[in-house]
């Protein structure tokens, strides 16, 4: 597998130029789209295919600074990333018990209908979790200065590997649980709205 | 390279373009210099009429006139019944690719579409004096791949190798970008007859990128023309105490009555639509007030999917710089303001929304030749891709809104001792069961070494291409060998199908140019003959007998070479004919019909006494 990193010259390490990546991901691009090669043979026509579809997907990675831990910590471990995130959402500890009360609340709207006092306190609830997980995705952001002078001393990366993962654990869990939150209150028309079937 | 064509192949109206020898995009013409080219088609006894003597003859044989047919391609039978009940056309009752009965055979909308492109295709060699046989092809942004697919098996029955499929948004966004009037951060809006887009982009360095795309693929103008019309059947019953829903002529007159004042109400703030029918003749008075009231819900479901991509394209309305109108319907005043309400700004209409996807598809035809080198575009995949899982769970492989070409592996093994196939299913959309999305495909796998079950390491690649198309490629990780896949699309139409019918485009009679124009020329005439005997019937008596002979005069000469191979005889004695009915179209709109004339032409108010 083609290192992310490699694609786009640039060193593994997690603080990144966003403007530089953008002009070296536009570089690459126009080198490689498939719009350039459509007079070249079939061969010559793969290649850009194939190349261009590994630039789109390294860029959508790196871009993304939670994405980009996720792929650091997958790279560390030596695996394969899927597009998804590829934490296993796992609630954080200090909020083990505040979890099961917003799971009965959300069990109780399902069976006896939302009232107002219900939807209200589901609401309190999602912006909580909304903070705690902005909360969390802050902390792993911040982590990147850490994580990079600890890859240019060669210090130990595994606790810092660790806590990355803890977080973005958290992280994935709190996102579902405010989904469900959001569903519960009927509020995620939206993003469902241009997909109804006619 | 051989020259590449644009097509914007529209649900209402389509089009063909190309960058001329300085550099400027610009519309083919037809030899009678129209530019569109109205999306529909004839079956008549005498052959397929495509076009506008097509249109024109439409109230006259309904069910054997398709159009609209950009509506059904790519879906199947099931989920069309809504639809189907709208259109005066028969769909056959399918669980696969849709079919349409017209007269004594069945077409599939790929094969109606091929028609129109074959048209645009012998429109541009005639302009050039040489053949043409590539072309990029415009489809809604948020087409899904059943829908891309079917647009690229109708462009390869109509004889073009289709080198592109691309965005109509994306493309609108190219053709106001090489004349530099689009920089920084871009909303298109696209609403046109039949489906909805929004796109944004960020447009810099020459780079085009589409940062998120939404929308409907079956929402527009027709859906405001058919709220219209159920208002007019309703005022009808009413008024003269007649029902008119079940008379499908009666419902075309409507329907083309309803479209035309729709289009004036743009400019109006009152009009009136008069419709002869053979018992009455019916007046009414629409004011764009009354208009709003009906499709102000149509046009607030564009507003979803805008804030949909806003979302996903992480901005907010007011960081947009720009935002552009495309699309017949975006002339309706109540969606400029919806769209300046939900931006907070003034969109934009500098180059016509008729015609600015068509040029774009040229300028992006341009690159593909090799004429731009400094104009890169970066579109997405509308819809998220994935396969489905134990529990009809869909895993979602590719997201929504990520910049293609894209790929994304998987791995699959087999569950059973010397198990030597396996198969997965397909998806796109973004709900969480696979039920509830849209099944594009099932794949075979087969050809796999007999293993203990769990043994095999099948990697499969999911790829789509610059067309938002998908490939799948198969490959035994353990042996190396590539597995074969048979592909079973859901609601298209296989290899088979599609090389059955580029062989029949070459063997049937209709193929042939001189024919098919011969056939629009008779039909034309017939359409005018018609005409003209209704206005007799109705105001013979407003002109003089002198008028009057000179009529049935022309009428006479036009009737003995109508059915002759001459068509020049045929189009000159139109056009007297035509010429003759001058002072009695005059009289006739002075008199009665004088407010439905205001934007129609003479022939075509002169409907049934």
């Amino acid at each position: 597998m083609t290192d992310y990193f490699e694609v786009f010259g640039l060193p593994r390490k997690l603080s990144l130029d966003l403007q530089e990546l953008q002009r070296r991901f536009y570089d690459l691009s126009r080198r490689h789209h498939p719009d350039f090669h459509q007079t070249a043979d079939a061969l010559a026509q793969a290649a850009s295919l194939e190349a261009s579809a590994l630039v789109n997907r390294a860029y959508r990675t790196l871009r993304d600074p939670l994405a980009r831990v996720e792929y650091v910590i997958a790279l560390e471990e030596g695996r394969e990333v899927r597009e998804e995130t590829s934490a296993k959402p796992r609630p954080p500890t200090d909020l083990l018990a505040e979890m099961l009360e917003v799971q009965e609340a959300l069990q109780e709207a399902k069976s006896e209908g939302l009232t107002a006092e219900a939807a209200e306190r589901l609401r309190t609830e999602r912006d909580r979790l909304e903070a705690r997980r902005r909360a969390e995705e802050i902390a792993v952001i911040e982590g990147a200065a850490e994580w990079d002078s600890a890859v240019d001393s060669g210090a130990g990366r595994q606790p810092l590997v660790d806590r990355f993962k803890q977080r973005l654990a958290a992280r994935a869990y709190l996102r579902t649980v405010i989904d469900d939150l959001s569903q519960a209150l009927g509020e995620d028309a939206e993003t469902h709205v241009a997909h109804r079937r006619h | 390279m051989s020259r590449i064509v644009g097509i914007d192949l529209g649900t209402t109206n389509s089009l063909v373009a190309h960058v001329d020898a300085a550099g400027i995009p610009r519309v083919i013409p037809d030899a009678e210099g129209r530019r569109l080219l109205p999306s529909v088609v004839a079956y008549t006894p005498a052959g397929i009429v495509v076009g506008e003597a097509a249109r024109r003859q439409l109230a006259r044989n309904p069910a054997r006139t398709v159009y609209s047919v950009k509506r059904f391609m790519g879906r199947g039978g099931e989920d069309v019944r809504e639809e189907a009940r709208h259109v005066p056309f028969e769909i056959v009752p399918s669980d696969e690719v849709v079919r349409i009965r017209v007269g004594d055979r069945e077409v599939t909308p790929p094969e109606v579409s091929a028609q129109i492109l074959r048209t645009l295709k012998e429109q541009a060699e005639a302009y050039f004096g040489e053949p043409v046989d590539k072309a990029v092809i415009t489809v809604p942004a948020y087409f899904n791949d059943a829908q891309r697919q079917a647009t690229k098996d109708a462009s390869r029955i109509a004889g073009l190798e289709a080198l592109r499929i691309v965005n109509e948004p994306t493309a609108a966004s190219l053709a106001y970008g090489l004349q530099k009037l689009a920089q920084g951060l871009i909303a298109v809006y696209d609403l046109g007859g039949g489906t909805f887009d929004i796109s944004i982009l960020r447009v810099k360095d020459g780079v085009f990128e589409v940062l998120a795309t939404s929308g409907n693929t079956h929402l527009g103008g027709d859906d405001f023309d058919r709220a219209v019309v159920g208002w007019l059947l309703a005022d009808i019953k009413a008024v003269h105490g007649e029902d008119l829903s079940s008379d499908p002529e009666a419902v075309q007159e409507l329907r083309l009555g309803a479209e035309a004042a729709k289009c004036r109400l743009s400019s109006e703030e009152r009009t009136t639509l008069t419709i002869p029918f053979e018992r009455f003749t019916y007046r009414r008075e629409i004011t764009q007030t009354e208009l709003e009231r009906l499709i102000a819900p149509l046009a607030d479901q564009t507003l979803g999917p805008c804030r949909l991509a806003l979302k996903d394209a992480d901005l907010t309305p007011d960081q947009v710089d720009k935002i552009v109108l495309v699309g017949g319907s975006t002339r309706v005043p109540l969606v400029r303001r919806r769209v300046e309400e939900l931006f907070g700004k003034t969109p934009h209409s500098q180059l016509n929304p008729d015609e600015v996807v068509a040029l774009g598809a040229a300028v992006q035809a341009h690159i593909l030749a090799g004429g731009i080198t400094d104009m890169l575009l970066l579109d997405v995949t509308p819809l998220s891709l994935g396969i489905e899982t134990l529990g009809g769970i869909v895993s979602v492989l590719i997201s929504r809104n990520t910049t293609i070409p894209t790929m994304a592996k998987e791995y699959f093994t087999t569950s059973v001792d010397g198990q030597t196939a396996v198969d997965m299913h397909v998806l796109q959309g973004e709900r969480e069961l696979a039920k509830d999305n849209r099944s594009l495909a099932r794949f075979d796998l087969s050809g796999i070494d007999p293993m203990p079950a769990g043994m095999p390491k099948i990697e499969v690649t999911f790829l789509i291409d610059a067309n938002g198309m998908l490939q799948v490629q198969a490959r035994e990780q353990r042996t190396g060998k590539a597995a074969s896949i048979e592909v079973k699309p859901t609601y298209g139409l296989s290899e088979a199908q599609v090389a059955q019918m580029v062989e029949d485009s070459f063997t049937h009679a209709e193929a042939d140019v001189n024919a098919r124009l011969l056939i629009e020329t008779r039909t034309e005439a017939e359409t005018v003959m018609n005409h003209v005997r209704r206005a007799l019937a109705q105001g013979g008596h407003l002109v003089s007998v002198e008028e009057r002979s000179l009529i049935t005069e022309a009428v006479d000469a036009l009737r003995a070479v109508e059915g002759g191979s001459d068509r020049d005889a045929i189009r000159e004695r139109t056009t007297e004919l035509n010429r003759a009915t001058e002072p009695l179209a005059q009289l006739m709109m002075d008199t009665a019909l004088r407010e439905a004339v205001t934007s129609r032409r003479a022939d075509d108010i002169l409907k049934r006494p």
